[in-house]
């Protein structure tokens, strides 16, 4: 059903009997609400899952998921696309089946505002009701603390392409068009941001691409960070491998000022051109996590019981996702997907009034070094004494490189991606 | 245009009351949710090289997480995630994904394999792998599973990095040993049916 016939209707509820006052103050619902509601904002990797695995454990529970896109765009294994060997469109989901299969109520707009005490959330179009909410709106940057960047203009420049879509076919333009023996800079934002070992990943990609292409060229790295973030050993194993003399890797060099007009980043030590720069931004929480007001003190991310994802400052609020503090679980898709699951059966506990069920999550994450050689890490994270904690004795990183873990994440991607739409 | 318009309203708002797979929230249902990650909602793969592990028969899931645990048998992810899980947990969570129907996917297979497959099948398989596969008391279902993952698994038999059960290596390698194609023949049999 489409919005307009939601509003039709609604109209015609109104006109059979309420008074005018209500009319007025229900004019603005986009979906009157008659039974008992969950709103979710979003519709990534934690979005679609909370959606679908709340109305399958519970299908009295209506779910309205709002989401500002028609297709979503994966980040995961967009970096391959900056390689050369992926099409972005293979990357890409639309919500048809999630709400044919599922009941799963799906808004396509914007949302500009939540008021946690009325329970409603502010679209475009209106506003949307609910009992209980659930955010997995992704991340947004901290553009403040890069001196210098303009958050529309200097993207044209140097695309962060750290949202899969136009900026990452901007990077690979960009390292297609570059001139052969020009250096391609890359920066890499101190911890916690979205997907730990993402930096390193492209990195190899772009490395890759220049070893097959640009023979001449090399890619520069500055990391705020001490060292590799995620998997340090293994990719400085594949970078040993396949890309010496390629790559140029500097720890513990912070980039607090660009300059997109001179092609230039500043270390506040050193000034830095390339001919193709990759600012990665600082992140924090997405802006709808600052409208309802559930950011935590470090004003960057949200914290949340960690049984049912709760906010521990605004009550029937639950966040998942990077936005949301998780332990020790990395900012991954493969953790918004476990998240969402463990959010949608506490949900639909708490809202039948039972007692909430002790999590059990999981993260596998793959990274390409080449085309088809890939690294992983993986965990299984419980919580204890109110912390999420990755089980010990168990996960780890594979122990070397190859095509095998390739061939799996390969898979891992179609069933993660058909998980989320279908 | 319109009339097919208003069909699909309709269509819609009566698929709203009929989600798929109703199932209550359960310790079981926690631990095995986020293994779809993976292997697919409820345990049916869509990834050619990750099996469906949905509708596999009890002692064999049990067995295959025990001997991933220990290190018996070769892996890449899974040797290091099921050293998480106690026995009680395990248990569950091999409940959880018997009693789910294993989906099939359409695969792309060479009918000539098949045929040359379905006859090695007949001979050499059946006993076990009952049914054209889709049923056994305590080996995996071949039926309609992954032709990626059973070349893999296949693949870690004959180079001998994973011990095969002594029946099925007296089939394989045992009198009149199978040969590399008609090893693949009878994967592609597998992977052809529905
Ligand atoms: C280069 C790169 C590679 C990565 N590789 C991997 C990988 O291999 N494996 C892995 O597990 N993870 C990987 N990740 C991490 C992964 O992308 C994120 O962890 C994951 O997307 C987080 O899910 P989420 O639901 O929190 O946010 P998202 O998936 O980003 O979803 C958020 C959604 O909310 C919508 N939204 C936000 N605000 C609003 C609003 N106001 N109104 C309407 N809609 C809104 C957005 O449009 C978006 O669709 C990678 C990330 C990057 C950048």
């Amino acid at each position: 059903m489409n919005r307009r016939n939601f509003i039709q209707m609604a109209g015609l509820a109104a006109g059979a009997g309420l008074s005018s006052f209500s009319i007025l103050a229900r004019a603005g619902e986009v979906l009157p609400k008659k039974g008992r509601r969950v709103v979710v904002v979003g519709g990534g990797y934690g979005g679609t899952i909370v959606s679908k695995y709340i109305r399958m454990s519970d299908p009295s529970i209506e779910v309205v998921m709002i989401e500002r896109n028609k297709t979503f765009v994966s980040c995961p294994f967009s970096n391959l696309v900056i390689g050369g060997s992926r099409d972005l469109k293979d990357n890409m989901i639309t919500y048809d089946k999630l709400e044919a299969k599922h009941g799963i109520k799906v808004i396509y707009d914007e949302v500009t505002g939540i008021d946690v005490a009325a329970k409603q959330v502010k679209v475009g179009a209106g506003t949307i009701s609910y009992d209980r909410l659930v955010l997995s709106p992704g991340i947004d940057f901290r553009f403040d603390e890069l001196e210098g960047y303009d958050p529309v203009e200097t993207p044209k420049y140097m695309p962060h392409a750290w949202k899969a879509g136009e900026q990452t076919l901007r990077l690979r333009k960009q390292l297609v068009d570059m001139a052969d023996g020009g250096t391609v800079v890359l920066s890499v934002p101190v911890t916690p941001f979205r997907c730990p070992p993402g930096p390193y990943e492209r990195i190899s990609q772009i490395a890759w691409h220049l070893k097959n292409h640009k023979p001449k060229s090399k890619i520069l790295v500055l990391d705020a960070n001490p060292d590799i973030v995620s998997k340090g050993p293994l990719f400085k194993k594949a970078w040993e491998k396949h890309y010496k003399g390629i790559i140029e890797f500097h720890a513990g060099n912070k980039v607090v000022k660009v300059d997109h007009k001179a092609m230039m980043v500043d270390t506040g030590v050193e000034e830095v051109k390339g001919a193709v720069i990759n600012v990665v931004p600082p992140q924090k929480a997405g802006a709808v996590a600052y409208m309802a007001g559930v950011v935590g003190e470090d004003k960057k991310w949200c914290p949340v019981n960690q049984v049912t994802f709760e906010s521990t400052i605004v009550p029937n609020v639950h966040v998942i996702g990077d936005a949301c503090s998780a332990g020790a679980m990395p900012k991954s898709g493969y953790s918004a997907n476990s998240q969402a699951k463990v959010c949608a059966l506490n949900v639909v506990q708490l809202m039948n009034g039972k007692e909430p069920i002790p999590p059990s999550h999981v993260n596998v994450c793959y990274s390409y070094v080449t085309d088809k050689e890939a690294i992983s890490v993986s965990a299984v994270y419980k919580v204890a004494e109110g912390k999420t904690i990755a089980v010990p004795n168990s996960g780890g990183v594979s122990p070397d490189l190859s095509e095998l873990e390739g061939v799996y994440a390969h898979s891992w991607i179609k069933n993660i991606l058909h998980e989320m739409s279908s | 245009m319109k009339p097919m318009g208003i069909a699909a309203i309709i269509g819609g708002c009566f698929m709203i009351q009929m989600p798929v797979w109703a199932e209550s929230p359960s310790q079981a249902a926690m631990l095995s949710n986020t293994c779809a990650g993976c292997h697919g909602t409820n345990g049916s793969s869509v990834g050619p090289s990750m099996p469906t592990i949905a509708g596999m028969p009890e002692v064999y899931l049990l067995d295959t997480m025990k001997k991933f645990k220990s290190g018996e048998r070769p892996s890449s992810i899974m040797g290091r995630l099921a050293k998480a899980y106690s026995d009680e947990e395990i248990k569950m969570m091999v409940d959880f994904f018997v009693k789910h129907p294993f989906g099939r996917e359409k695969q792309d297979v060479d009918a000539a394999k098949v045929a040359i497959g379905k006859q090695i099948h007949d001979q050499r398989c059946k006993k076990c792998h009952m049914d054209n596969g889709r049923d056994s008391e305590d080996s995996g279902i071949l039926a309609g599973q992954w032709k990626e993952y059973l070349q893999i698994s296949m693949h870690e038999f004959r180079s001998g990095k994973r011990k095969m059960p002594e029946k099925m290596a007296e089939k394989i390698e045992g009198e009149g040993k199978l040969t590399p194609a008609e090893v693949e023949a009878v994967i592609h049999f597998y992977a052809s049916q529905q």
